[in-house]
């Protein structure tokens, strides 16, 4: 009997809805602990995140502007297919070096946390806004909003569950991203770029490059349309470059240093809060 | 009747034979020291290199007071008291305690609000009918209202307990001195902070009056610690290594090297920045009282506001009779005397800023921009600007896109919603915005779409300590005012 | 004839109304601009009676006052016009021969407006028959409230026809009209249907005039000059008894429409007890002593 060779995925860049390849012509090969190469890794550039940040912009206006139902249906909807795509993942986090009751712990809570950030998307606006008692005939409110365009340096150490963890609270208030996966851990980001695309999220909501941490950080955190940068890592150089970068613009820089994304306590509607601006509106009580 | 019936319009004639006697606000019980020190653990004390500056009158330009500058040491000096006092006392009194502190300094300004005022004026060059009617009473406020909340903080983010930073170094500007002085030390003392306050340098008078007032409190000893100085002074303590968090408010341009000078840091910061805010006016607003609005967006504390509605945009139905209208209005506003009661627009606060507007006028005249000011006499001595209106600019000229910060008001025209929401939110400041419209769902939907952090509908430049303020995108992070303003001086658990 | 639906709606917001008079009375008039201010608003008062008991003794006294404020000061100014009901006008006239003191004379069924059109005109035609300058006429609140504002403004018109040569006050009564929306659209109704002066009320409904109904119509009046050329008189009437009050009103008059308004062609005051007040502020202004009703006629 002859052995039917495998179809191997391609691992492309997740923009504007689409899977380009990167523009630079760039790649990874990505090895496996025995150092066998597996597949290669688009290795995206300066342009490919500007391109990414074009579609994010773009799109910050309808995703922001959609009811809050809405935007919880589709992270529901996410959870749903995340759940579908469940031996897929399993494959890629072994593949990465998981064993399979953490790939299968891993796999679990990313499903669960994007089930809560669904429920929340139509919750945390309540828990943070008010009416303000002025001292004037004046009817005061204040609200939180998106903050705009995020770019996303998410947790190395994580394939799934980190991309998950810190996605899903940018978008869950309307904000659109653009998000830098694990160097070391890239299957899943693309896999779940995947389940995006079947799920009802508008093109450009999420992008996704996969590339070198070390090269992409300085254009992540420089680019002038992006309103805020969430930066994980402990490395104190990268995080001070983030830093300087952010004041380009202004930059809302959020950093999670030593987050264990796996505890409970890494996710809440302080999380989604962090990436928001509170808007207060003022208007005349007459008749 | 036809509104663009043919007729001309006719001019009315504001230069009446009934003028207005000067009122001035009596300065006789006023009392400062003509030598300020720091106030330091409690303390008024010299500073080490003996170093004073003068703060002038800018109505008159004439000197009112010399004030220490603090130094290295000195500011050294200050973050050691705010750490002692922070770890020893104000960290761990009960928070009912803390509370009542601060409710005395709300009582004592209220108490001294007169004396606030005239200084504030002299000082600043703020007319005394704002110092009097807007700054005092807002500060008072802003202490009563934070006041209440030093054992309530349990109450104000669900699911969290707060931990205060640390010490706080609170960097102000000289446009509200007194007032935010009361916006920085308030929530800081809330929330169990101490604080290292640097008032700005041409207008520090009030900060020191307060000063005396925390010392009358009896507040513990470093608590609140007042400095003064410029950019240098103000530069040591961003980057003393004992500061915990930075609060400023001020330039965009010092904000970023605030972010710059902190990066690496685990130190927390918050930043109120610049502004160039849109002022919307729809042809079926109010228009007599959008007329004031814009008034008060811009001439408002000369336009040294940060929040000042210095884009006009105005729908092309109603430019021509808005415009006539508001200049109108320009020629009844008295400019002059700060502490005359009847003064409308008082002095530019230093000679720099006087410099900047001119600067400013000139490039927008030299760009091809059509000005207008009212027949306002001047007087000779001391920094003065006309209120000043630019028609015949575009988004592309300099006077619409940078802070001005001064009473020079850049008008545009515009023909739908859409149109004027995207040029509102063509600049990289946020952080206020106003639009004035009798109906009701386009308020809610220009107020949404407006990427500010303070929406104005129906008025302009309004304030009130539980009501949050701060900006989007380049106008800065972090909230002032409100259950919002608690949050840059807290940390959760 | 004319259509109140070429009219455009000018909406007005209370709050920044308010705010805007607030500011305007927060401006401090002393010394000389105090002591000018106040022989002016002298020179501008319509003194007014208009009761149920109202006689021609009492209308006789009034007279006499109006044109003799307080002979012991010298260079004060006679009032403006007394204002009385319609059966007093014959006993004004004569007493006020000479005096340059107009006679204003209620009329339309004031205070209600409650009667036939015809039946008000032909009471204009006679008040102005018996010598009245002024006619100060009420509109009809009940149909301007319905939305009728073609039959407001006509019965206006037709009144102003019979005036003939003497001045129209039309009266709003704002104090029924309620909102500031309604009185600017009455404001803008009386002016186009050809009233002189408007005027806030009778002084029988409370609220009277307040500051900011006056502030919205002297903007009408603004308006309506800007866009016609025509300049129209405004009168507050009803709460206005302290001098200070009625210097704020001229603040609000000097800083809306300026110079041509600060006079008694086009700005008056509708009073009854007001010229005591300032009479005892500009005797207090010169001697700089306190003073007291009892040095003050009171007819």
């Amino acid at each position: 009997m002859t052995s039917r060779a495998n179809i191997q995925k391609t691992y492309k860049l997740f923009i504007n809805g689409k899977f380009p390849r990167t523009e630079s012509g760039r790649y990874i090969e990505w090895k496996d602990a025995k150092e066998t190469t597996l597949v290669n890794i688009c290795r995206g550039s300066r342009k490919d995140f500007r391109e990414a940040v074009v579609a994010a912009r773009k799109a910050f206006g309808d995703w922001s502007g959609r009811t809050a139902y809405n935007r919880a249906q589709i992270l529901y909807r996410v959870g749903e297919m995340l759940e579908g795509r469940r031996d897929q993942f399993m494959a890629e986090l072994r593949l990465q070096g998981s064993t399979k009751r953490q790939a299968d712990k891993e796999i679990n809570s990313s499903i669960d946390r994007m089930i809560y950030y669904a429920g929340w998307a139509d919750k945390y606006s309540q828990l943070f806004s008010r009416v303000n008692p002025v001292a004037m005939p004046y009817y005061n409110f204040s609200v939180p909003e998106p903050t705009g365009v995020v770019a996303a340096v998410v947790p190395e150490d994580s394939s799934l569950l980190g991309l998950v963890s810190v996605i899903a609270p940018i978008i869950t208030s309307g904000n659109t991203v653009v998000a830098l996966a694990s160097e070391s851990f890239p299957l899943c980001s693309i896999t779940f770029a995947e389940v995006l695309h079947t799920s009802d999220v508008p093109a450009g909501v999420i992008n996704i490059l996969t590339g070198q941490r070390s090269e992409l950080i300085e254009h992540f955190s420089s680019h002038m349309d992006v309103n805020a940068i969430v930066f994980c890592g402990s490395d104190p150089e990268q995080q001070e470059l983030v830093q300087t970068n952010a004041a380009l613009n202004v930059k809302r820089p959020v950093f999670f240093r030593d987050q264990d994304w796996s505890d409970k306590k890494a996710q809440g509607p302080y999380h989604i809060l962090k990436t928001t601006e509170t808007k207060t509106t003022w208007h005349p009580i007459g008749v | 009747m036809n509104e663009s019936s043919g007729t001309p319009s006719k001019e009315l004639d504001f230069q009446t034979d009934w003028t207005y006697s000067p009122a001035p606000e009596s300065t006789d019980h006023i009392e400062f020291p003509e030598k300020n020190d720091l106030f330091i653990n409690g303390k008024f004390q010299p500073p080490v290199n003996g170093k004073y500056f003068e703060t002038l009158d800018p109505s008159n330009e004439e000197k009112l007071a010399d004030v220490a500058e603090a130094g290295q040491e000195d500011i050294a000096n200050a973050v050691a008291a705010a750490s002692k006092a922070y770890d020893k006392v104000w960290s761990k009194i009960d928070p009912a305690e803390r509370g009542k502190y601060i409710y005395r300094i709300a009582r004592q300004i209220q108490e001294r609000a007169r004396e606030f005022a005239v200084i504030e004026s002299m000082d600043g060059g703020k007319p005394i009918r704002e110092s009097r009617d807007v700054d005092i009473p807002l500060s008072a406020a802003h202490f009563f209202y934070y006041a209440g909340w030093a054992d309530k903080l349990d109450y104000a983010f669900p699911g969290r307990k707060t931990k205060p930073v640390g010490v706080a170094g609170q960097i102000i500007p000289w446009n509200f001195p007194l007032l935010m002085a009361a916006w920085k030390i308030a929530p800081a003392l809330a929330a169990g902070n101490t604080v290292v306050l640097k008032p700005a340098e041409s207008s520090p008078l009030t900060a020191m009056k307060l000063a005396e007032i925390i010392q009358e409190a009896d507040l513990p000893p470093g608590v609140v610690n007042i400095i003064n100085g410029g950019g240098e002074t103000g530069r040591a303590l961003v980057e003393h290594p004992d500061i915990d968090k930075i609060a400023f408010t001020g330039s965009t341009e010092v904000g970023k090297w605030i972010m710059k000078s902190v990066a690496g840091t685990p130190k927390k910061y918050s930043l109120e920045l610049g502004g160039k805010a849109a002022n919307i006016i729809f042809e079926d607003a109010p228009i007599d009282q959008a007329v004031e609005g814009i008034v008060n967006g811009i001439f408002f504390n000369q336009g040294h506001v940060c929040c000042a509605g210095s884009r006009l945009f105005v729908q092309e139905s109603v430019a021509e009779n808005v415009i006539s209208k508001l200049k109108d209005r320009m020629d009844t506003l008295i400019v002059g005397n700060p502490l005359d009661k009847n003064t409308d627009i008082g002095a530019i606060n230093s000679k720099t800023q006087l410099e900047r507007i001119k600067m400013y006028v000139d490039i927008g005249q030299k760009e091809g921009g059509q000005i207008f000011q009212p027949s306002c006499s001047l007087p000779e001595k001391g920094y003065w600007y006309a209120p000043t209106l630019f028609t015949d600019v575009s988004q592309s000229h300099r006077v619409v896109q940078e802070e001005i910060f001064g009473p020079v008001l850049a008008i545009q025209t515009f023909r739908t919603v859409d149109e004027v929401i995207a040029k509102a939110n063509n600049t990289p400041y946020g952080l206020s915005g106003g639009v004035w419209t009798d109906k009701g769902s386009k308020i809610f939907n220009v107020s949404r779409d407006i990427r500010a952090g303070v929406i104005w509908a129906n008025t302009f430049n309004k304030f009130d300590p539980s009501a949050p303020f701060g900006g989007y995108k380049e106008s800065g992070f972090g909230r002032e005012g409100g259950l919002e303003g608690l949050l840059p001086y807290v940390d959760l658990d | 004839m004319l259509a109140h639906d070429t009219i455009k709606y000018n909406p007005i917001d209370q709050i920044g109304a308010q705010e805007r008079v607030a500011r305007l009375f927060s401006r401090s008039i002393k010394k000389e601009s105090k002591v000018e201010a106040l022989k002016t608003v002298l020179s501008m008062i319509d003194l007014t009676t208009l009761e149920g008991k109202d006689s021609p003794g009492k209308v006789k006294q009034l007279s006499y006052k109006a044109a003799h404020l307080h002979d012991q000061f010298p260079d004060l100014p006679s009032v403006a016009a007394i204002c009385v009901y319609p059966t007093m006008v014959t006993v004004a006239k004569s007493a006020l021969q000479n005096t340059g003191i107009k006679i204003a004379s209620v009329a339309t069924a004031f205070p209600s407006g409650m009667a036939s059109l015809t039946a008000k005109l032909d009471e204009v035609r006679t008040v102005v028959e018996d010598g009245a300058d002024e006619v100060d006429m009420v509109i009809s609140r009940g149909k301007f409230l319905r939305g009728e504002y073609d039959q407001v403004a006509d019965e206006i018109v037709q009144v102003k026809d019979a005036c003939g040569k003497a001045h129209l006050k039309v009266i709003l009564e704002t104090g029924e009209l309620v909102t500031l929306d309604n009185v600017r659209l009455a404001s803008d109704l009386a002016m186009n249907a050809g009233a002189d002066f408007i005027k806030t009320s009778t002084g029988k409904v409370s609220p009277a005039a307040t500051p900011t109904v006056v502030l919205v119509m002297l903007e009408a009046i603004r308006d309506f000059y800007k866009q016609t050329g025509k300049k129209i008189g405004m009168k507050p009437a009803g709460g206005i008894s302290v001098a200070k009050q009625a210097i704020q009103y001229l603040v609000m008059v000097r800083e809306t429409l300026g110079q041509d308004w600060l006079s008694p062609d086009l700005f008056r005051f509708g009073a009854s007890s007001l010229a005591n007040n300032v009479l005892m502020q500009i005797v207090k202004q010169t001697t700089g002593v306190y003073q007291s009703d009892n040095y003050f006629s009171i007819d």
